[in-house]
């Protein structure tokens, strides 16, 4: 078990990068805690697969260091980083029983017979595997498979950390959330350093303590799933995480009022900088409804079991509102108000107002 | 309660048809010669198992099925393991693979009379390329015209050059499709390189293997042109090979119903034989 710490990461798949635009990964500087579950969450092809294999040594980085516990491992190959990794899809051998698939890391690494046995039982045991040991593992349905993939990853008691590679992709969804929570009761007991890589912000906020979002081969923000969702750092975290995603409203920003199609918001702090593309930002959640406010006209109400998502135009620019009861009636007038506390500016897409003091 | 269509069989017939003139009626002609006794003149005189007695007890035939079976091991153990071997070391991806292929494609395209030729000449003493070589370069005394042991090493050489790709591109086509999480998992699980063949590379090629090693086996248990060609069974008897030793009954001897009987015989046993290997190569599959 380690702390990992990934030092001016930079990594490109070209032999000679010119422009930033060549890097895969833009300059990654983070330190993740020794026992914490992280998730790395971004849509596909944002560079988040290649963090993880650098992390896990399957790919070298073109600039910059990995380091476990302030060592330098970044020239290190895998099975001496003492990582493990669940990939996408689980990865098995076939020919080999159960039990000889999750004693096979052991063996390789020349442990005794008698520490292989107490450990594939004791693994087998927190997996719920005991009664399938001794079946061959190419027969075993794929929740049962990706276990044993996690399991030859924690069958080794001294792994620095655990990756997972969008480890759930394959698995049926009524099994999926099964096999969540086998997840994290495991981080539990193992205490392993897990980091977790997916582009399900489901699966990415229940399973991690603290959450790196990435966009475009950078890390745009940082934080537990509170703060990710509650103040968003950068509106493609706003509108990435949350269903419906932020409102990403085009305004003009006022010291700590923001113009939108000529009405007047109040921001939860004064706006700073000045020039480039300014947005508003406000989650659905805090858009309500009153007898006064902006007004706008409803085009759309979808039932989504929990609540209801209300589509409504204020002049040209569509938003959404989330509100659980008086709906409002498609084809209306209604009156918005925004949550001054939950309003933002961004400029360029990067948070531009100050929290009030509170 | 359930209805009895009868209307099925009807969709059957055209492919029975087929099947019955392809091979069938064909084969109950062999059945037919392989049962009697015939001197021309469409005369038949009932023979019964007599022939097939004939054949099994004949030294001539026990001589060339050895030799057959002899021949057929030789093939299989080299060129299996060298095709997975040549395999293995191609590239997986960039500019060498197509040229991989296509090299690898090559000797496969070449008619197999070619082959024959080709062998032939390239190994001629005196005037062959490769027989001058041997015999006056290196001073190895070689002629498969006359000794037995060079014929048979020329005739198998021939056999791995221009059979060994088949085996190669099936297991290259097998490897090819291993994800790369399987390769990555065995380096992070510390795994031998001999580890990575025996429990990823060969499971994943075994479809594909078992499909090279029936078609070797009766490819090179029925080859009949390309030692025919080279050596046309000699020196002596040496190469005369079983397909070699038929043809010489039926065309050359005109006995047309031990050479029936003998065609019989054979089928049998490339049936058998390929049976045996695909029931031993997918027992594992079936528990």
């Amino acid at each position: 078990m380690a702390q990992i710490k990934l030092s001016n990461l930079r990594h490109s798949y070209m032999p000679t990068p010119k422009g930033p635009e060549d890097y895969a990964l833009k300059e990654i500087d983070v330190t993740w805690r020794d026992g914490g579950a992280y998730a790395l969450l971004g849509p596909s092809g944002c560079g988040k697969s290649t963090l993880l294999n650098i992390i896990s040594g399957l790919l070298t980085p073109s600039e910059g260091q990995i380091l476990f516990d302030g060592c330098d491992v970044t020239a290190l190959p895998p099975d001496q980083r003492n990582i493990a990794q669940v990939f996408q899809f689980p990865v098995i051998y076939d020919t080999m029983t159960v039990r000889e698939n999750l004693a096979f890391p052991l063996k390789n690494r020349g442990v005794d017979p008698a520490t292989i046995a107490r450990r594939v039982d004791e693994i087998a045991q927190m997996l719920d595997v005991t009664d399938m040991l001794d079946t061959r593992a190419s027969g075993l349905s794929p929740d049962n498979k990706q276990k044993i993939s996690m399991g030859r990853g924690l069958v080794r008691d001294d792994v620095n950390a655990v990756m997972f590679d969008e480890p759930l992709t394959v698995i049926d969804p009524h099994l999926k959330w099964k096999l969540r929570s086998k997840l994290k009761e495991l981080h539990q007991r193992v205490k392993a350093t897990m980091i977790y890589v997916t582009h399900d912000q489901t699966e990415a906020l229940t399973f991690a303590d603290e959450v790196v979002v990435m966009q475009e081969g950078e890390v745009v923000q940082i934080g537990t799933p509170v703060e990710l969702f509650e103040r968003p750092q950068h509106t493609f975290v706003g509108h990435f995480i949350g269903s419906p995603g932020m409102n990403v409203l085009p305004c003009e920003a006022k010291g700590d009022r923001a113009v939108f199609e000529g009405h007047e918001v109040m921001l939860e702090g004064p706006a700073h900088g000045d020039g480039g593309r300014t947005d508003l930002g406000i989650r659905p959640e805090y858009v309500g409804f009153g007898d006064t406010g902006i007004p706008a006209h409803v085009t759309k109400v979808s039932d989504i079991g929990r609540h209801y998502v209300v589509s409504a135009m204020v002049g040209n620019t569509a938003l959404k509102a989330v509100t659980e009861h008086s709906v409002p009636e498609p084809g209306s007038q209604v009156f918005l108000q925004f949550k001054p506390e939950q309003s933002r500016v961004y400029r360029d897409g990067w948070i531009a107002t100050e929290e009030r003091a509170q | 309660m359930r209805t009895e269509n009868q209307k099925a069989w009807f969709f059957v017939l055209p492919v029975l048809a087929l099947v019955a003139f392809n091979a069938l009626v064909p084969m109950m002609t062999v059945v037919n010669y392989s049962v009697q006794e015939t001197f021309g003149n469409n005369q038949f005189f009932w023979e019964g198992l007599g022939w097939f007695e004939q054949i099994l007890r004949s030294d001539r035939f026990q001589a060339a099925l050895g030799r057959q079976f002899l021949f057929t091991a030789m093939i299989l153990i080299i060129e299996v393991p060298l095709g997975i071997i040549v395999a293995l070391s191609m590239p997986r991806k960039g500019f060498w693979v197509p040229v991989c292929l296509v090299l690898m494609a090559l000797p496969m395209l070449i008619p197999w009379n070619v082959v024959g030729s080709m062998w032939n000449i390239f190994t001629l003493p005196k005037i062959g390329l490769l027989g001058y070589f041997l015999n006056d370069v290196l001073g190895i005394n070689y002629d498969m015209t006359q000794q037995p042991l060079s014929a048979w090493i020329t005739v198998i050489v021939m056999d791995v050059w221009h059979w060994t790709s088949l085996v190669v591109l099936l297991c290259y086509a097998g490897l090819v499709s291993i994800p790369d999480a399987y390769y990555q998992a065995a380096k992070i699980d510390g795994a031998s390189p001999w580890s990575v063949f025996r429990y990823i590379q060969l499971p994943k090629m075994k479809t594909v293997l078992t499909i090279a090693v029936l078609l070797r086996f009766m490819d090179s248990f029925n080859i009949y042109t390309e030692p025919f060609v080279l050596t046309g069974g000699g020196p002596g008897n040496s190469t005369t090979l079983l397909s070699i030793d038929l043809v010489k009954i039926a065309l050359g001897q005109f006995d047309l119903g031990p050479a029936a009987a003998m065609s019989l015989i054979y089928f049998a046993i490339t049936l058998l034989v390929s049976w045996v290997f695909y029931t031993l190569m997918t027992k594992d599959d079936a528990q």
